[in-house]
């Protein structure tokens, strides 16, 4: 029986496999920073749960309650800048995905991260009135897992051409493309209806067809320009020159090949 | 009228025509100035810009995606294709972030390497920055001298990895290469040359010049709060008085040991910004010299003893039985860090360069996100042009120092 492929996750997955293999965790810690503490005080019930990554504080929060917690951390805290924003897709696993804005306290030189979660459909609030740089993370979220923002002053896709179908971040968006990726410029250029005109072996110009004599040649079994070589062709024997100056007769060597 | 359809979509102004005062037009991605593929829509009143949308996405390659079906060694060659001008620093913003995950650190000869050649990154962007923006303003010269000691960097990067673009010269874990034979001593006279150089050519060519300074000084004003509002780092931020250097306030590697100045400006323009990059090629070169004399005080080893992660030496490998076998299981298989994430920021030439790494404990990542400041300094272009005048518009791009193999990843 042929074995089961995944259709929601269908990213790199490891060939080998242990059943008795526990992952380890990086290790969470309590927060007991002094400047860490005081945020997580002053967020109050707005963090749901707080701890120290790696050096950085992260707080989960309810996604609704997103622009009053960065807010709070803007102007309480002092992380003015958002570095980073963007998703990471949990769809496959808990139908949900998982949302982080990455800020900074330029005079404590902390970092912190805001983490939440929003079901699959649901739209979350733009922070863009906070921070002017979530206005591309946002746009770039948006284009790449399709999630939706409120209030977004321009959303739109940022990476990806404006009529593209699909979120290419998604885990169930093949690393090459789907369907439409792959007929976008014929479809875009000469219609729908060409699909079947053109082919799908046409459909790539890097393509190499092993019977064109006009684009290609065989080392050894060069033929004239243009000959029809389907039914197969003979071999030349390579000839290697025994002079060992060459005499480069200017007006001879100058003669080109007339079909060109 | 026109007839447009899918082979000759519109080819003239309707806008123009129909308000008659405002002018859209496009500025790229053919174009010599947009450092790359950026596409400007400027919206012209007369000569002044009125609205100005960057239009980016003509290189993206999914990097990102790239990312979520290689495993953590395969990936590393890619993020060369970040920013291309100073592959180096993506590699290592890359491999600091995975060595984080697994919570291990290079030996210290690999971090004395990593350090000098992150800081001839630095040189090699900046002089590219100085060429580019000099020869967009209208200083061709500049170019072919700033490209000439470019190149001797480059030779310095060929030397020690082979490669002159894509460098690849770090590993996760370390360095895969000791340096050749008299590289320091070529690194000693770079760094005799650059100083020279910067002083008598490049900052005599350009920082009393008349023209460069009226081209250049209260062009593409941006306040603190702005920069850091818009998400600028590196020089953008401290151009505008916020001194935020990520290598002394969140010091990795050996900038901690280092001694370095930040030069910061409060002029806010890119005139103030010049300054800044030659003050910090400055900066860099003193780096690099204080290094020198510390490579000879390092143990050989490259790279670090963490046998879960990472291969052993090749002598190991050809010698002994389990180092083989772990290489081979870590070839095939690839490593497997711990469930985690995590974000690490470092100082790239063009700001704040950091790489967020969602693990599950496979071999793949589950999610990695590039912070690249382009992404973000493009983003601060319909800010920053508003206002200003279509000749400057070319001056703006120049200042932040935008490369859009990081843009588009």
């Amino acid at each position: 029986m042929r074995k089961y492929v995944p259709k929601d996750n269908v990213q790199g997955k490891s060939y080998y496999t242990d059943r008795f293999w526990v992952a380890p965790r990086v290790p969470r810690e309590e927060v007991t920073d002094a400047h860490f503490t005081g945020v997580v005080a002053t967020l109050g019930v707005l963090a749901k749960e707080a701890h120290v990554e790696l050096g950085q504080l992260i707080v989960h929060i309810d996604a609704r309650d997103n622009v009053a917690v960065i807010k709070a951390l803007k102007e309480a805290c002092g992380y003015t800048q958002c570095s980073e924003q963007s998703a990471v897709d949990y769809l496959a696993k808990d139908g949900e995905f998982e949302l982080f804005y990455q800020l900074l306290n330029v005079n404590e030189a902390k970092r912190a991260r805001v983490v939440c979660r929003i079901k699959k459909g649901e739209a979350i609030e733009s922070i863009v009135p906070l921070f002017n740089s979530a206005n591309f993370a946002e746009r770039e979220m948006f284009d790449m897992f399709g999630i939706k923002v409120n209030n977004h002053p321009f959303l739109k896709r940022i990476l990806m051409p404006d009529d593209w179908e699909g979120h290419p971040l998604l885990k169930t968006y093949p690393l090459h493309g789907d369907e439409f990726a792959s007929w976008y410029e014929v479809d875009k250029i000469f219609g729908k209806e060409y699909r079947d005109i053109i082919g799908p072996e046409n459909r790539d110009p890097a393509k190499v067809d092993r019977h064109d004599t006009k684009r290609f040649a065989r080392i050894g079994y060069e033929v004239p320009f243009g000959t029809d070589i389907s039914e197969g062709e003979t071999q030349k024997e390579i000839e290697y020159s025994e002079a060992l100056l060459v005499n480069y007769n200017k007006k001879e060597s100058k003669t080109l090949d007339k079909r060109r | 009228m026109q007839v447009a359809n899918k082979l000759s979509p519109f080819f003239e102004n309707l806008n123009f025509e129909r308000d008659d005062n405002t002018m859209v037009i496009n500025f790229g991605p053919q174009h010599p100035s947009a450092h790359g593929q950026l596409r400007l829509v400027l919206e012209l009143d007369g000569e002044q810009v009125v609205k100005a949308y960057p239009d980016i996405g003509y290189l993206h390659r999914g990097i990102e995606k790239m990312a979520e079906n290689m495993t953590y060694n395969e990936f590393l060659p890619t993020t060369d294709r970040l920013d291309y001008i100073a592959s180096t620093s993506n590699n290592y913003a890359y491999a600091l972030a995975v060595e984080k995950l697994l919570g291990i650190e290079a030996p210290r000869r690999a971090q004395v390497i990593r350090t000098m050649l992150l800081e001839l990154n630095r040189v090699i962007s900046h002089l590219f920055f100085i060429a580019t923006h000099a020869l967009d303003v209208g200083a061709m010269s500049v170019f072919l001298y700033a490209f000439r000691e470019r190149e001797f960097g480059m030779d310095l990067m060929e030397d020690y990895c082979g490669a002159r673009l894509t460098h690849s010269a770090v590993r996760i874990g370390g360095v895969p290469l000791d340096l050749p034979a008299n590289w320091l001593e070529n690194l000693a006279a770079f760094c005799d040359k650059v100083e020279y150089e910067l002083e008598h050519t490049y900052e005599a060519l350009l920082t009393e010049n008349r023209i460069w300074k009226m081209r250049l000084e209260d062009v593409g004003v941006i306040s603190a709060e702005d920069a850091l509002n818009w998400g600028c780092t590196g020089v953008m931020l401290r151009g505008s008085g916020v001194k935020y250097d990520i290598r002394k306030e969140e010091p990795y590697e050996l900038y901690a040991e280092l001694d370095f100045d930040v030069p910061v400006s409060d002029r806010c323009d890119s005139y103030g910004r010049y300054r800044l990059y030659m003050e910090e090629m400055k900066q860099s070169v003193r780096i690099m010299r204080q290094l020198i004399p510390m490579y000879a005080q390092t143990q050989p080893q490259l790279m670090a003893h963490a046998p879960k992660y990472i291969s052993a030496t090749k002598e190991d490998i050809m010698t002994q039985n389990y180092a083989l076998m772990q290489h081979f299981v870590l070839v095939t298989q690839g490593m497997r860090p711990p469930k985690g994430e995590v974000y690490v920021p470092t100082e790239s030439p063009k700001g704040e360069l950091g790489f967020y790494i969602k693990s599950e404990g496979e071999p793949y990542a589950y999610r990695l996100k590039c912070r690249a400041p382009s992404f973000f300094h493009t983003g601060l272009l319909q800010k920053l042009l508003v206002g200003t005048y279509i000749a400057d518009v070319v001056t703006i791009i120049g200042t932040t120092n935008i490369v859009f193999g990081e843009v588009d990843r």
